[in-house]
């Protein structure tokens, strides 16, 4: 068995073309080009920058103030940009590529910061909690993609599937008062209409894309439908108990990273979990070898005796679990209620840091907090005064992902039977 | 040079059997007729089954009645049931007796109240023709526009602009340039994801949805700035337009029925033509049907991709722009009722075919005008609408679930007019 594990690994090939080595350099390039011409020149040499690292509301784990010198700090990160991108155009990343740009990316991110904390003071560590905790939705919805798609069943029912989560979530979580039982009850809906899309796109087989759509309009029609018929005229039904922030004993109290990872909520230690048992799962596992065998060549996996339509139909349920999970986190991990509409896109952003990651757990999570980290600075930087209307910086998440895909997205990535239904001659 | 011909020659042969087909499918089209007809009629009758029980099911005065007792259980649930469709039809059609008496009595103002119902379905029909329009024209062209709504808002922006700022035309000049100025905002807004599938690859289903959420946050941000109304004290809603913009409406207020309505159908009529009638729709749908037979037929794929949802995204733009000049005469955030999303489950209820758009949008209009009153009438949320729409969609995308229900006979050969690559293919 060992051996057969070794031909798939191996059978995917991480080859970056000769155009995307290319666009990816120039656009490195042009990050740092960018830092130095609009961020650097428009700064005073005497500017400090002071990021606060400890999070507001927090008595363990504390730390000191950051002090940085503004123009110093972007010339740094204009000069790192720029030589990555150089080295990208002349000899290339290979593999890390995507990991590099989305280090760049980073980069941007932290002079745009900088720049405008130019002679003031932001709190970085509670930007960065509350863009651990956007990301979580985000990274969820990506590995909720992964698992089904890894299996060759296109998921872009996520959204509904999460929304759906969320009301029941809420729903549940309100009438019983227990949070537990609330994340079962979203859970449980999301893999029900997970099984719809399964059995429409596997049993009859029509397009996975609509399938999803299907999902999509169907949860955004019943939660509104639910939710005015139920949880708006009555207050009690609406308001489910939060899981509370859980410290973890020791790893809290390490500066600056404890606050953020191992003093907050317990959808993130789940994540992080979900993300070591995907990896291990599919990647070293007979299981996760045959589920992805049904996603790269389904007919040879028929032929070896791997069940293909019961396959994909554990991997669609999965993935609806996962799913279950990201959506019950907005009415019982952050929010604590539920409004119409609540996910906002975050199933959507979620397909798109799948793809970001390659298809990979690991490249999922951190395309999603990148995507995370987008979210918390739009929602911040209002406080720091500038002069960037609101809804431009609402606009940047999605922006973000428009350009990743732009970037990102090629042949040869994709499980190969990606949307592909599966019929047994 | 041998590859070329054989090429070249293969390219000759998928375009004939591309024609032959279509000739075959107008002979038999007069037989066919029913059997398309079939599965959206029984989706929607089974639609409405399901609602049925949605609304007894969340009715708390069934719950109560079923309390005491079975048999009234029943009643309670039928009567609600009852009620609440009857609210339907005469929200959306007319109640038959106040037509009838109307047309008795002669009294023209009578009439028209009377028949406004109808006449308001055929308003709500007018921006889903539109947006059906548009999603039927991305299929065809093999691609998923989920973008209508995005492009919807954007137009609805561009037309309400020219609507208010430009002063003093004529009404002959100035109406229809605030409508193509919505087209133009709309196909600039599906320009851009045709354009990133065509050199990038990025998929259009993520893209499109992005350029909703960015439309959403723009048009927020227009209408509470720049575009704001003075004197509206932040609220995000734009002046009102000139009334030299405005497109007519027929009867006095408060009958909305306007000459739109006809402009899409002249937009369907114009559509059908490109698509069926013309060699570009035939390369379109060529590119559409099979990516890799256009290639070798030497047309391009990425310029259909791209001047498809230019196209789409027009149309799109049309439906917003209609919207504002002809019946909300400025624009407010609360525009659209989710018509980007309802316009994808209707084009695959009509087929994708320009006459089962109109058809379905006529029946998407009817449903949410009735709805209306329905919620007037029976406290029953608008949404159910989506949920009747998504069962629909459903059961017409999948139809060996309504043959199974409804012991239909199998097909020969199952008939596709949707082709939506995956993230990866395509191309």
């Amino acid at each position: 068995m060992s051996t057969s594990t070794q031909a798939i690994k191996h059978e995917r090939i991480y080859e970056v073309s000769p155009t995307r080595k290319l666009v990816m350099g120039i656009i490195e390039i042009i990050i740092g080009a960018f830092i130095f011409i609009v961020f650097v020149r428009t700064v005073s040499g005497a500017a400090k920058t002071t990021f606060v690292m400890t999070p507001g509301g927090i008595n363990i784990g504390q730390a000191g103030n950051w002090i940085l010198p503004t123009q110093l700090t972007l010339i740094i990160l204009a000069a790192l940009a720029l030589i990555i991108g150089a080295y990208q155009l002349i000899k290339g990343f290979g593999r890390a590529t995507n990991a590099l740009v989305g280090l760049c990316g980073l980069f941007l991110v932290f002079s745009f910061l900088t720049w405008q904390t130019a002679d003031q003071s932001l709190n970085l560590a509670g930007m960065l909690t509350s863009a651990v905790l956007l990301a979580v939705p985000i990274t969820l919805g990506a590995f909720s993609g992964l698992l089904s798609e890894r299996a060759g069943v296109i998921n872009i029912a996520i959204e509904g599937l999460m929304l759906m989560a969320s009301m029941v979530g809420a729903l549940i979580g309100s009438i019983t008062q227990n949070a537990w039982i609330g994340l079962l009850g979203g859970i449980f809906a999301s893999v029900l209409l997970a099984g719809i899309h399964a059995v429409l796109s596997i049993k009859y087989r029509i397009n996975q894309v609509i399938s999803g759509t299907v999902i999509n309009i169907f949860a955004a029609g019943m939660t509104a439908f639910l939710s005015q018929k139920f949880l708006q005229t009555n207050q009690a039904l609406n308001s489910p108990p939060l899981f509370p922030r859980i410290p973890i004993p020791g790893l809290a109290y390490i500066p600056v990273i404890g606050p953020i990872f191992f003093n907050t909520n317990i959808f993130v230690y789940i994540m992080f979990i979900l993300l070591i048992i995907i990896q291990v799962a599919l990647f070293a596992t007979r299981w996760g070898l045959r589920l992805r065998s049904v996603g790269e060549h389904p007919k040879a996996a028929d032929t070896l005796g791997i069940k293909v339509a019961p396959t994909r139909y554990m991997a669609v349920l999965l993935s609806g679990v996962v799913a279950g999970i990201g959506g019950s986190f907005f009415t019982l991990g952050s929010v604590g209620r539920f409004e119409e509409g609540i996910t906002a896109g975050k199933g959507f952003i979620g397909l798109a840091a799948m793809i970001f990651g390659n298809w990979t757990p690991i490249g999922s999570l951190g395309a999603g907090f990148l995507f995370g980290f987008a979210d918390a600075i739009g929602s911040k930087l209002s406080l720091l005064g500038s002069n960037i209307p609101a809804q431009f910086m609402g606009m940047t998440p999605y922006l973000i992902t428009m350009i990743v895909l732009a970037g990102f997205i090629g042949k040869g990535q994709a499980p190969a039977a990606d949307g592909e239904p599966y019929e047994k001659e | 040079m041998d590859k070329k011909q054989e090429k070249q020659k293969d390219a000759g042969k998928v375009l004939i059997e591309e024609l032959n087909q279509d000739e075959k499918e107008s002979a038999t089209h007069k037989r066919s007729f029913w059997n398309v007809i079939t599965i959206p009629l029984l989706a929607i009758l089974s639609g409405l089954i399901i609602g049925a029980f949605l609304i007894a099911a969340t009715s708390t005065s069934v719950y109560t009645a079923f309390g005491q007792s079975f048999g009234k259980g029943i009643t309670t649930a039928f009567s609600e049931i009852g009620s609440a469709y009857a609210a339907l039809f005469t929200g959306s059609i007319g109640d038959p007796v106040r037509i009838f008496n109307a047309l008795f009595s002669g009294d023209k103002e009578q009439i028209y109240k009377a028949i406004n119902p109808f006449l308001e379905s055929l308003v709500q029909a007018t921006p889903y023709i539109f947006a059906g329009l548009a999603v039927a024209l991305a299929f065809r062209a093999g691609l998923f526009n989920i973008g209508v709504e995005g492009q919807l808002f954007i137009g609805a922006a561009c037309a309400t602009f020219v609507g208010y700022a430009v002063k003093g035309l004529p009404v002959y000049i100035h109406m229809p340039l605030a409508f193509i100025a919505g087209g133009l905002g709309g196909a600039l807004w599906g320009f851009i994801p045709g354009f990133l599938k065509a050199t990038t690859g990025g998929h259009e289903v993520i893209n499109t949805i992005m350029m909703n959420y960015i439309a959403f946050r723009l048009t927020e941000w227009l209408l509470s700035g720049p575009m704001t109304r003075p004197g509206s004290g932040g609220m995000p809603i734009s002046p009102l337009i000139e009334e030299s913009a405005q497109i007519p409406q027929f009867f006095p207020s408060p009958i909305r029925f306007h000459l739109g309505f006809f402009f899409a159908l002249g937009f369907a009529w114009l559509i059908w033509w490109l698509l069926f009638k013309t060699k570009w729709g035939l390369n379109m749908r060529t590119v559409g049907t099979n990516p890799r037979a256009a290639k070798y037929a030497g047309l391009s794929v990425v310029k259909t991709t791209m001047i498809g949802m230019a196209i789409s995204g027009a149309l799109a733009g049309l439906a917003g722009a209609i919207q504002i000049l002809a019946v909300n005469r400025s624009m407010a955030l609360g525009l659209s009722s989710g018509y980007g999303f309802d316009s994808i489950a209707l084009t695959l209820i009509g087929n994708n075919h320009p006459v089962g758009v109109v058809l379905a949008s006529i029946l998407f209009g009817t449903l949410r005008n009735g709805a209306t009153r329905m919620m007037v009438v029976s406290r029953i949320p608008i949404d159910i609408v989506d949920v009747l729409q998504a069962i629909i969609l459903m059961l017409v995308a999948a139809p060996a679930i309504i043959r199974t229900i409804y012991r239909l006979k199998e097909p020969k050969q199952e008939e596709t007019t949707v082709f939506v690559s995956g993230w990866g293919g395509g191309q």
